[in-house]
């Protein structure tokens, strides 16, 4: 689990002070006005990339809920991000993950990347959004009219994190 | 006492996030627990952490006074 992040180092944020912003919050959270603030502090920046998690509608969901073990999960998030500091030339990297109980279309992570280059910014991107989804403290329950159903990561999720 | 800590299915399965259990050799504190729910608990996809930290699986274990043992399923985030 966090532990790739561990054995990757954080040299490179290290070297040129460069820190992410990771957040956990059990807050809605404004997608716009983060991306806002963010492109405004890395003007510098040749690119930024973004990713943007909504609850999904449909398929009579009426809540997601996101939990999360507090001693774990933003050290596991934080982690994350300097190995994606490590592995790619950003100049900044936001990283954003609610917990608590949710309604379609509500906003529930989002990832940012600002670098000189794309590639860079899309890569990291990518990579974080991967490792969030299946290598991250996070539990993820939803409701329909049948109650709560806890849902387990998909073969997908797995493969997609394999691909680095 | 030590506290175990259910996280996801999980809590589900035992009917609270948090238990209450008496320090003492591990093996000892699952046996009291419901049967299912001990079975489930040293699944081979549930990861344990001791008072924060992963630590390996070990039925051996011995938890002391204070200490957390959280086990956790398989995770779903973004």
């Amino acid at each position: 689990m966090p532990s790739l992040a561990t054995s990757l180092s954080n040299a490179r944020s290290s070297a040129d002070g460069m820190t992410a912003d990771v957040r956990l919050t059990d807050a809605a959270f404004d997608p716009a006005a983060l991306l806002s603030a963010f492109t405004g502090r890395f003007g510098s920046a040749g690119g930024v990339v973004s990713f943007l998690g909504q609850v999904r509608g449909g398929e009579g969901v009426e809540a997601l809920e996101l939990r999360h073990y507090a001693p774990l999960t933003l050290p596991g998030m934080e982690a994350l991000a300097e190995t994606a500091l490590a592995r790619w030339h950003l100049e900044g990297l936001l990283v954003i993950h609610r917990h608590g109980v949710m309604a379609p279309s509500d906003p529930i992570v989002m990832v940012a990347a600002a670098a000189r280059h794309r590639r860079d910014a899309f890569a990291a991107t990518d990579f974080v959004m991967d490792h969030l989804k299946s290598d991250s403290w996070f539990w993820k329950r939803e409701k329909t009219a049948a109650g709560w159903r806890w849902i387990e990561p998909r073969d997908e999720d797995f493969a997609d994190r394999a691909r680095w | 006492m030590a506290k175990l800590v259910f996280l996801g299915r999980l809590e589900d399965r035992a009917g609270c996030a948090e238990m209450a259990v008496p320090a003492g050799p591990l093996a000892d504190i699952l046996a009291r627990l419901d049967s299912a729910l001990a079975l489930d608990l040293l699944g081979e996809r549930v990861r344990w952490a001791l008072n924060g930290r992963l630590v390996g699986e070990s039925e051996a274990m011995v938890l002391g006074e204070g200490d957390e043992l959280a086990f956790l399923p398989p995770v779903s985030g973004g």
